[in-house]
């Protein structure tokens, strides 16, 4: 097209452009107006308590907050030796405030996180301080216990000065950083997180991999079979679905435990001996099953919407040009099912690698995931930060698992339905 | 070498799907080596499921199929060698036009040096050589459907199966590439089973057409015969137009017979009538009738004009003549002028071997 045509007038003389813009201004503002609630809900939702996770898992501000001029007069302390005087002075001072109010324990749970054997000194101190006479601090507090002799104990409390950190993050990794400051791994019996992760990866990984080698032939099936027989394989399909997932992993362990149906039924068989039942729950083989049987449909149905357009004749076309069935299941069924392999691994992946109940329910303890670890401090030690800094991993981790997946087979390639 | 009479033969073929209804009934057809032969015939009269039990997608219920002398029965589709075009064309939409057809070739384990020859030569055939790296996705319609000719014929099969292939163009291309496959048939001599239900078609291609109706061949013959000289009421009614008289045998002789009407009477070609008292369908092509005729002519009747269409080269007259008002008659344009006027009282000639006598309706 010529570029000096210049700009196109409508009859009335307004600028083409312009008047087109107008003319879609009512649609837009429509098409706004109906995504709006949609949008604020995902905001509301989604965004604001993914921002207010990041902000918990980084936020380090409770330490500073209890010992504001203790770490005012930390900042010209060097960290050598013992701190002079006016930081004795302050942190008592501090101390006296918190113990007043009764929020001491939470500035012992957490230094004590910093450097164990803290909760103890604090608490002695906390019952002496009451008697502490003027001036002098530092004689009086290093009295209440040798510790405080120990300059890594004031280290401890300087670390925790900045506002945030990353330590959750290090620890999630079974990482942290020591009293030098170097990023180290923590003694090896408490290497507890990667244990998790990889466990996590594993078995998202296979009960993927049983999802299609299960779903595949099911979704052939229901794309191939006469509508009659179709519709109510697609009910059975779907049947578990309609059913929550709590009675669904209930049935599983109903049907997996030592004295459970399965059992009895390899006893009757003769398969196993009546005294040596093999374990099928509490253990990774019980998340297995009950994580590929509720994960099944998410894998059946996007294969099943890619393969009902695939014309049947395609088959018979690569068949009447001379390919076994075998060569043309794999050379022209089987690549136009790639999509549809793409979305349904993806989906039972990410939603595998994230799931709770199953494995908590089934798993016991080697078959718990990191969403029960996450869980666990949610509920238990109500150490949020550290929940949400795995939280926040865990969300990192399928964005590049999604980001890979992208790379080898492209997102625009993935047929959901 | 002598062409095989009979290269494809189904013999005594049936064929049923649920074990209560035939929907092939007791088939007996021989297509000759080189031969193009369509079936042809209304949607369910079983054209094809005979193709697919020839491509071995289904297996006859009783009887035999050969090819070549070899029943062909227990072969897998795969084995058979049998190219066939579909009627989506079924291109393999992930690989590109020579990978398509590149594809019966691979699997018969050519060299590379080989398939690169053999595809450039059919995708050339088909005029398409440019266009070996696109995506059947970017191709039109008609070109898609020559790629699936090519990639039917290019590993050189002794039958090549189509099944509608032109039925989802429009009416030009269509027109277009009915000639181009009959020419390529024509060139490169290979046998051709055609599917169609679009008479003109058929009538154009083939050698031979097997009329197909309620799983039974009606008539198989060359076109010109089977316009000509339908055998039965239904090929008469199915191919081109048709004006019929119901009626009565009165009288048979000499070859030719009285027809009986309801009103008045009409002399007739006795086809498949054999005795006075027979129940007849009488059926004459439209152009076989004239308005006043010069010649002689043993029919003449006065009909009455009730619709006039015109048609460009030529002017449909609806007339109401022996009762029948459905009787039509085909005036060229070019032509004397005619007194073709609605309401109009006209004469109308035929001879009598026009007027085929078939079965009842």
């Amino acid at each position: 097209m010529s570029s000096e045509t210049g700009k196109i007038l409508t009859t009335d003389g307004i600028p083409l452009e312009e008047s087109l813009k107008q003319s879609e201004k009512k649609n837009k503002i429509k098409a706004f107006l109906l995504v709006a609630p949609l949008l604020l809900f995902l905001i509301i939702t989604y965004m604001i308590p993914i921002g207010d996770m990041f902000s918990r898992s980084i936020d380090d501000k409770m330490v500073t907050n209890m010992l504001p001029k203790t770490y005012k007069a930390m900042e010209n302390w060097d960290g050598k030796e013992l701190p002079p005087e006016e930081v004795f002075e302050a942190f008592y001072l501090d101390y006296k405030i918190l113990v007043k109010n009764k929020t001491a324990g939470k500035l012992q749970t957490q230094l004590n996180y910093e450097k164990n054997g803290f909760k103890s000194v604090l608490k002695k101190l906390a019952r002496k301080q009451k008697k502490f006479e003027e001036g002098n601090y530092k004689e009086q507090i290093m009295k209440v216990h040798k510790r405080w002799r120990n300059v890594e104990y004031w280290r401890a409390i300087k670390r925790r000065a900045p506002s945030y950190t990353y330590s959750k993050y290090l620890k999630g990794i079974d990482m942290y950083s020591n009293e030098d400051g170097k990023i180290v791994q923590v003694s090896e019996d408490r290497r507890i997180h990667r244990i998790l992760w990889i466990r996590t990866v594993e078995v998202a990984f296979f009960v993927t991999l049983f999802c299609f080698l299960m779903a595949y032939p099911i979704a052939h099936l229901l794309a191939t079979l006469p509508m009659k027989y179709s519709n109510l394989l697609m009910i059975c399909v779907l049947l578990p679905f309609w059913t929550s997932l709590l009675v669904r992993t209930a049935s599983w362990m109903i049907l997996l435990q030592q004295q459970g149906i399965v059992n009895d039924f390899f006893v009757w068989i003769g398969l196993v001996a009546d005294d040596n039942r093999p374990e099928m729950m509490y253990n990774k083989t019980g998340t297995y099953v009950a994580m590929t049987q509720i994960l099944l449909p998410f894998m059946v149905l996007p294969l099943y919407s890619v393969m009902k357009t695939i014309s049947p004749s395609l088959m018979r076309a690569g068949k009447s040009l001379g390919a076994t069935p075998a060569t043309a299941f794999f050379k022209v069924y089987f690549p136009l099912t790639i999509p549809g392999i793409g979305a349904g691994c993806l989906l039972v992946f990410i939603l595998a690698i994230g799931y709770y109940i199953t494995p908590a329910l089934v798993g016991g303890a080697s078959g718990t995931l990191i969403s029960n670890q996450i869980a666990y401090h949610m509920k238990s030690t109500l150490d949020w930060s550290f929940a949400s800094a795995m939280g926040l991993m865990l969300l990192t981790g399928v964005l590049v698992i999604y980001w890979i997946y992208n790379k080898l087979v492209g997102v625009d390639n993935i047929k959901l339905g | 070498m002598s062409k095989k009479e009979d290269f494809v033969k189904f013999d005594k073929v049936d064929k049923s799907y649920d074990g209560k209804v035939l929907v092939v009934k007791d088939l007996n057809l021989d297509i000759e080596e080189g031969e193009f032969v369509t079936m042809l015939g209304p949607s369910g009269s079983g054209k094809t499921t005979c193709l697919m039990m020839l491509a071995g997608f289904e297996t006859p219920t009783n009887g035999e199929i050969y090819l070549d002398n070899n029943p062909i029965s227990n072969i897998p589709p795969h084995k058979r060698g049998i190219g066939m075009v579909f009627q989506n064309y079924a291109l393999f939409p992930h690989m590109t036009v020579f990978e398509n057809l590149a594809f019966p070739l691979k699997v018969r384990k050519m060299s590379q040096v080989e398939i690169e020859k053999k595809v450039d030569k059919a995708l050339s055939m088909v005029s398409l050589g440019g266009f070996a790296n696109r995506m059947p996705g970017q191709l039109s319609g008609g070109q898609q459907q020559r790629v699936a000719v090519a990639r039917a014929l290019v590993f050189d099969p002794s039958v090549v199966l189509m099944d509608e292939p032109l039925g989802a163009l429009d009416k030009n291309l269509r027109e277009s590439m009915q000639y181009e496959i009959k020419h390529i048939h024509e060139s490169i001599g290979v046998t051709v089973v055609y599917v169609t239900h679009d008479q003109g078609e058929a009538l154009t291609m083939s050698n031979r057409i097997a009329v197909f109706n309620d799983g039974k061949v009606q008539q198989l013959s060359s076109p010109d015969k089977l316009y000509e000289e339908p055998v039965n009421s239904f090929v008469a009614e199915f191919i081109g137009e048709n004006n019929t008289f119901g009626g009565e045998v009165s009288e048979i002789s000499n070859g030719t017979c009285r027809v009986k009407l309801e009103k008045g009477e009409i002399i007739a070609n006795p086809i498949s009538v054999k005795s006075v008292g027979e129940k007849t369908t009488v059926s004459i092509r439209p152009e076989r009738a004239l308005i006043n005729p010069k010649d002689k002519m043993d029919n003449n009747q006065k009909g009455k004009i009730e619709e006039i269409i015109y048609h460009g080269d030529h002017t449909r007259v609806r007339l109401n003549l022996l009762g029948n008002s459905e009787f039509i008659l085909k005036v060229p344009n070019s032509s004397q002028n005619l007194d073709i006027k609605l309401g109009n009282e006209i004469n109308i000639g035929w001879n009598s071997h026009d007027a085929r006598a078939l079965d009842p309706k």
